[in-house]
């Protein structure tokens, strides 16, 4: 198998072209975390002609909802959700915010995927189910908005060899079936 | 009568919740190793290397196998000749539920009001408690704690008898490889047939707790098990659906009688953090 390509996040348009889907990826630097509840008040923000609380341009987003973080921890586990759920929303953050990366688990609609070919971004698949193991690659996890909101507030995560897979790439390129 | 303190209900259910969300069970250990080896493709093989690892880190270091730590589904077995020396049993373990998700740092996904506050109640109750009478005087607790990703492909359909077995392979096959990588495939698919349309979906799920594999004891439904399963596994959707020979790693039919028109169907999912912990008392 192909060894897995470094990357430090957030990047550029160029890394993300470079991208191809079925790369394996360690990845590295700055992420922040939303889900459901976040990617709804980050579209009823954008609505409403009002900045958002995280800056998203050439940032990666991680669908994912961690559990709290034990003593003499950063952050609890934290593996991937269905990021299908955010399919009505992430094309928006793409073509009007510059989010380049998104990570979660299982495919995107087309929409998304047309917004990921137009203004270059990409889709990495984390390995679902492995919330321990991912916990090891977040070395600090600070809340970043809507901290009201639990385990669906967005955290600024620090994150050092983070295994992913590239399932969609910003061709369109496609794992799933 | 033999009595039995509702604390040491509260207290058993709350250690569950801790067991549960860390130990995957032996069975699930051991055929995630099987599959290790007999996956074909190399990304594949790569996350049955992943879980096995992450199943590791969880039981040594106490963290959760997935962040999801699940709705706390209870099936209850009480029997005739024990009481409590006071409350309800649901009110124990919705409070053993409260306490263990505090403790053990698991998170937090019941929201008060499906549609319109969707306020998280931030200590995982209300719990779901299945329960039934039954001889003897002990109490038996089994928790599966379910998470949403796996709960959300779940599907029934009221088939036509006529559609019969073709009809209930051709249902669970479609909606197992409809749902992709969406509920962390490898899955465990729990399938229910008969009953009513409530029953049939709760089959489905106590089918999920049966040990990995252990077919059911009629040899037919067995041999369907065998069949759905070869046909999932034949889709190529594969680990976290990125493609690979594994999809399932076990089909588990449970069976009710069921009224002269119908046919209900439905299929449940876990994904390969497979959970479930339980205790006598």
């Amino acid at each position: 198998m192909k060894e897995a390509r470094h990357i430090t996040a957030p990047f550029d348009e160029a890394t993300v072209r470079s991208l191809k889907a079925g790369d394996r990826v360690l990845l590295s630097g700055v992420i922040c975390t939303g889900r459901d509840a976040a990617h709804k008040r980050f579209n009823d923000l954008l609505n409403a002609g009002k900045p958002l609380p995280v800056e998203l341009r050439d940032q990666v987003i991680y669908f994912v909802g961690p559990c709290p973080a034990p003593p003499g921890k950063p952050i609890g586990s934290a593996g991937p959700t269905t990021s299908g759920r955010m399919d009505g929303w992430s094309p928006r953050l793409i073509a009007e915010c510059g989010l380049r990366g998104m990570i979660g688990k299982g495919s995107r609609n087309a929409a998304v995927i047309e917004a990921m070919k137009k203004h270059g971004a990409v889709y990495f698949a984390a390995t679902g189910g492995a919330g321990a193991l991912i916990a090891r690659c977040i070395r600090k996890c600070e809340a970043a908005a809507f901290p009201e909101l639990g385990p669906e507030a967005v955290y600024r995560l620090e994150i050092k060899d983070f295994p992913l897979v590239v399932a969609i790439d910003a061709a369109g390129d496609s794992l799933y079936k | 009568m033999r009595t039995i303190e509702y604390k040491t209900i509260v207290e058993a259910a709350a250690a569950l919740c801790g067991k549960a969300a860390f130990d995957l069970p032996d069975d699930v250990l051991a055929k995630l190793g099987e599959c290790a080896n007999a996956e074909q493709s190399e990304l594949g093989i790569d996350f049955f290397n992943q879980y096995l690892e992450n199943a590791k880190i969880a039981s040594s270091e106490h963290m959760p196998l997935c962040q999801d730590t699940g709705f706390a589904v209870w099936f209850v077995s009480m029997g005739r000749d024990v009481v409590l020396d006071r409350g309800l049993i649901q009110d124990a373990l919705n409070e053993g539920t409260a306490i263990g998700y505090k403790k053990f740092f698991l998170r937090k996904s019941i929201v008060s009001d499906p549609l319109f506050d969707r306020k998280n109640t931030f200590d995982n109750t209300p719990a779901i408690v299945h329960l039934v009478q039954t001889d003897g005087d002990r109490i038996k607790l089994t928790l599966a704690p379910k998470g949403g990703g796996s709960e959300n492909m779940s599907a029934l359909r009221m088939l036509k008898p006529s559609e019969g077995r073709a009809g209930v392979v051709k249902f669970v096959v479609d909606s197992v490889i409809s749902a992709g990588g969406n509920p962390c495939p490898p899955t465990v698919v729990g399938v229910g047939i008969g009953g009513t349309m409530e029953m049939t979906s709760e089959l489905a799920k106590r089918a999920l707790l049966r040990n990995l594999g252990e077919p059911n004891p009629d040899p037919r439904y067995a041999e369907l098990e065998q069949e759905i399963l070869a046909k999932i596994n034949a889709s190529g959707v594969g680990p976290q659906g990125l493609g690979g020979a594994i999809t399932s790693l076990a089909v588990h039919i449970e069976f009710h009688p069921c009224h002269l028109a119908s046919l209900p169907v439905a299929v449940n999912l876990n994904c390969h953090a497979a959970r479930h912990a339980e205790v006598t008392l």
